[in-house]
């Protein structure tokens, strides 16, 4: 990804006006403040219902021979689920709309910013959005109990490659849609990885197909390594997850920025 | 208006409604029928597993009436939303009705006449589905359909007066956030509301939402509900006359000019 980065020479000056035209659109909508800070809310709701209230129900989970409460069970989860809708919310929807109905990116492309920069400059932002819920979510748990603060720390940074990997793929997945119809199938899709990735319930339950099926989904990976870290439980095992969401992140920009080139420079 | 209006403009807004339908089902056929079966294998069976019986009965069986409910409330708030500012602000299909017979009580009447049929094509699937899933426990499941109906009425006429009263469409965002989240996830759907802090309670209490699911669950379960079926339908009804006179008011006054 990033000799790809060089070798197009992307100028961090117009990636950087990208972003700042993101952030001036937000401030144009009425009440942008609430709308940008209530994104946080939902992974936090979920945390009260489901691991909160469910899991008075469920009591203490053993997963692999740890005993944990069933909240800091769900917890990290909703963390990494926090960092993949931020990321998600800004990738596809909004990104779709400026591509396709605002004309937004032909507007752009009209300047010297060309479009692996408005793929880069479109991905920094989603993660900075991303990166604010999933900051306020962690000092969250931290409050409740549910992790370390020293592991939160940790998991911070994990948080921010699960953003970039999303964003990545919902550019990528933002060039192939053909209309909104296209957007009920992707929530539906969306909402299966929050589901089942080990979310609720671990993924051993699971029969064994099943179980194959989700290790290939990116929610998966995030989960795993944003539970080892806030658990404080290193294992070698972190890397493949992380190593996961790197190619899924540049794999991601590269098909965008290809898509992107064909659609709107030719 | 008149007296003598008739139903014929209501069921010309229905059938737009049910045409433009039939062009985009697509875009809300897995929301509308996937979405509520992988909730129920997530939570009820995944999550269930641990979680032993509720109330007497396995957790599955208690959150089903739950989903159900849920299922409806969701569809009849998302589809008061953004079709109708839409109508109003970008396609301006309001307008055009205006220039016809049609007037606003039968504008807002036909789009919440396509709302139940909407929900009950869904909530009748997915009690297709929990009947293979041994979900139903009483023959009085029958009448949930109806209960999802009424709910449908209460939630979705309320919103439309929303809709149509705001100019930009960020307030949605709020709305799904911080009203149609939080009902979804602490009226009774997932965990018994006894589980609230008594603070919030009455907040569950205060969502027609809970209601719908005390029916319904007391349909599917065969055993009473909460409080008396009259107080549960009643305050139902309640919010569904006060949303529909709302509704009326603000279309009329959005279409004066």
């Amino acid at each position: 990804m990033v000799t790809t980065l060089v070798a197009s020479r992307v100028s961090p000056g117009r990636v950087g006006a990208v972003i700042g035209r993101n952030v001036g659109a937000l401030r144009s909508g009425p009440s942008y403040w609430i709308v940008l800070v209530s994104g946080f809310f939902e992974p936090l709701l979920y945390l009260l219902s489901i691991g909160v209230g469910v899991g008075a129900l469920v009591g203490d989970l053993t997963v692999d021979g740890r005993t944990m409460s069933y909240a800091s069970f769900v917890a990290p989860a909703m963390l990494a689920v926090s960092a993949m809708s931020g990321a998600l919310a800004e990738t596809t929807f909004n990104f779709f709309f400026k591509l396709k109905y605002m004309k937004t990116f032909e507007a752009v492309l009209a300047t010297p910013v060309r479009p692996v920069e408005i793929a880069v400059g479109e991905l920094v932002w989603s993660i900075v959005r991303g990166s604010l819920y999933t900051a306020i979510f962690l000092v969250v748990m931290v409050v409740m109990g549910l992790a370390e603060p020293a592991w939160a720390v940790a998991a911070f940074p994990a948080t921010v490659l699960v953003g970039l990997a999303f964003g990545g793929l919902g550019m990528a997945v933002s060039t192939l849609m053909r209309g909104w119809q296209d957007f009920d199938l992707m929530g539906t899709g969306q909402f299966a990885l929050f589901l089942f990735s080990g979310t609720f319930s671990p993924v051993r339950d699971y029969p064994v197909g099943v179980e194959v099926l989700i290790q290939l989904t990116p929610l998966y990976h995030a989960v795993e390594l944003v539970r080892g870290l806030c658990m404080g439980v290193l294992e070698w095992g972190l890397l493949g997850h992380a190593a996961y969401l790197v190619v899924l992140a540049g794999a991601g920009v590269w098909f965008a920025s290809r898509r992107l080139t064909r659609a709107l420079c030719d | 208006m008149a007296v003598a209006h008739g139903v014929r403009p209501t069921l010309a807004v229905l059938e737009r409604h049910l045409t433009l339908y039939r062009r985009l089902w697509q875009a809300s056929v897995f929301s509308s029928f996937v979405l509520p079966v992988l909730f129920l294998l997530s939570i009820g069976i995944g999550v269930g597993g641990y979680v032993g019986r509720v109330q007497g009965v396995d957790y599955l069986s208690w959150i089903v009436p739950g989903v159900l409910a849920s299922t409806a409330f969701q569809i009849a708030i998302g589809e008061s939303t953004y079709s109708v500012l839409g109508d109003f602000k970008w396609v301006r299909a309001y307008h055009a009705m205006r220039a016809t017979p049609v007037e606003p009580v039968d504008m807002v009447r036909g789009h919440v006449l396509y709302l139940v049929f909407r929900v009950t094509i869904a909530v009748v699937a997915f009690l297709v589905v929990v009947v293979f899933f041994g979900g139903l426990h009483s023959p009085w499941a029958l009448v949930t359909p109806v209960v999802c109906a009424v709910l449908t009425v209460s939630v979705s006429a309320p919103v439309i007066a929303f809709a149509a009263t705001i100019d930009h469409d960020s307030y949605f965002s709020i709305l799904f956030r911080f009203v149609v989240l939080p009902s979804t996830l602490f009226a009774g759907v997932f965990f018994p509301v006894e589980q609230l802090t008594a603070v919030l309670r009455p907040l569950a209490y205060a969502s027609p939402l809970w209601h719908a699911v005390e029916l319904c669950r007391a349909a599917t379960l065969g055993r009473a509900p909460a409080w008396p079926v009259v107080v549960h339908a009643g305050y139902l009804l309640v919010w569904a006359a006060a949303g529909l006179f709302l509704a009326v008011r603000a279309f009329r006054r959005r279409l004066e000019d």
